[in-house]
């Protein structure tokens, strides 16, 4: 039966790996490719690297970063942020991630889907959805949640499916950083509306948010502070999850 | 190790070197024709891997070969047959096709799933959106997706091909990498 996967996020800047603090200062806590070696060892089902940095020079150290994940990382990784084109895409690709993320270049862009998916295979695309509630539904937005699209997420998640995205990581704006879970309306939602596995993303406190993430339908739960910070180590809260009856890997 | 301009190589090549096999990445039929062992990878869609492996020849290289040869993922698609992703033929090289598997809930098949068959249990890494349709004699393992069994692991003499990523696959796939150096 196939399993439902936990995957820890990590945020990546100029090929290291920091840690926010109320958005405003980053910490260099190491480096990426020891935290994900580190994760899969303990049970993680896939790597995500979000990478939060612009420009050339971080861009190359990311870069390096994956290649040096590829020698030793033995689950997938996924690596997002700051791709707007093919030529990103496949520059990832090569270096060793097995699947790339984007998100704000295909909502000025849509058509970007498609030809990363005619490229590289639908397998190896991510599209992630951050969304914000408004008027009873709720919003995509681009950069990073700061800027509102005017797109109806679910609307966009289906158009996003259809375009030959092979995964939708969906975050709830509303519920990032909360602890309190995730937005089990919006995952309800978009799991409804496409048929593509869907990675939830957002709000992760505890065990049983993930496990009620999972139960809405999603593929897979996202979650970054709860293991960063040592609360919850992966093998420890697939064991949880487990226990609820849930396909998990152990 | 087969290169015809598939994405990541470099993770799988990574796999074997952590078994202590010598690894050479290449795409010319003459180092092709002289290597122990041969694994043709796959990432990415059928028709331009088919196009990029005839266009440097491979196709009759692999053919001809005699040395074990393991296919990963796409790179098992391509030993059989007729494939209706991109609706191309294959190397031809193991008797059976390739359909959509669009009968399951959720398409692309992605995540870790049960690998049951001539070998010890397994759960491994799956990101497929087609699967081989083989008669039952070439099937050494299967998966079962929303109930419906396809094949996980292929084997008839000297060919074998896998349909998840054994280097994705923490320590089950590294030991069925093992069991195939060693066979």
């Amino acid at each position: 039966m196939l399993r439902k996967r936990v995957i820890p996020c990590l945020d990546v800047r100029g090929g290291r790996l920091v840690k926010g603090i109320n958005f405003e200062s980053l910490r260099d806590c190491g480096d990426p490719v020891d935290a994900a070696t580190r994760y899969a060892a303990d049970g993680a089902d896939e790597i995500v690297w979000l990478n939060i940095a612009a420009g050339e020079e971080s861009w190359t150290a990311l870069l390096r970063a994956v290649e040096r994940a590829a020698e030793t990382v033995d689950v997938p990784l996924c690596v997002g942020g700051g791709v707007s084109g093919t030529a990103q895409g496949r520059e990832l690709l090569l270096a060793g991630a097995d699947k790339i993320s984007v998100n704000t270049a295909p909502l000025d862009r849509p058509a970007l889907i498609a030809e990363l998916a005619d490229r590289f295979g639908s397998q190896c695309v991510v599209v992630a959805i951050d969304a914000a509630r408004r008027n009873g539904g709720w919003q995509a937005h681009a950069s990073g949640g700061r800027r509102p699209t005017g797109r109806d997420a679910v609307a966009w998640a289906r158009e996003a499916a259809e375009l030959g995205a092979g995964e939708l990581l969906v975050t709830s704006i509303d519920s990032d950083g909360t602890h309190r879970g995730y937005d089990l309306q919006l995952l309800r939602a978009i799991c409804k509306a496409v048929r593509v596995p869907v990675i939830a993303s957002g709000g992760a406190g505890q065990p049983a948010d993930i496990t009620a993430a999972l139960e809405t339908g999603a593929s897979a739960a996202l979650a970054a502070s709860i293991f960063h910070d040592g609360t919850y180590p992966i093998h420890e809260l697939k064991r949880e999850v487990a226990a609820c009856g849930l396909p998990i890997r152990i | 190790m087969i290169d015809y301009g598939a994405g990541n190589l470099r993770s799988l090549r990574a796999a074997f070197e952590r078994l202590g096999a010598t690894v050479q990445v290449s795409g010319d039929p003459a180092v092709v024709a002289g290597a122990e062992r041969l694994v043709l990878p796959g990432v990415g869609a059928a028709a331009p891997a088919m196009a990029a492996l005839r266009s440097r020849g491979l196709d009759r290289t692999l053919g001809a070969s005699t040395a074990p040869l393991m296919g990963v993922c796409l790179g098992m698609q391509l030993l059989f047959g007729h494939s209706d992703e991109g609706n191309v033929d294959g190397l031809g090289l193991l008797a059976g096709n390739v359909t959509a598997i669009d009968w399951a809930e959720r398409v692309p098949h992605m995540g870790w799933n049960d690998v049951v068959g001539d070998g010890p249990p397994a759960v491994c890494y799956f990101a497929h959106s087609f699967a081989v349709d083989c008669d039952d004699l070439l099937v050494a393992a299967r998966t079962s997706i929303d109930g419906r069994q396809v094949p996980a692991v292929v084997r008839s003499g000297r060919l074998s091909g896998v349909q998840f990523h054994p280097e994705k696959s923490a320590s089950d796939g590294r030991r069925m990498l093992e069991r195939w150096l060693a066979a």
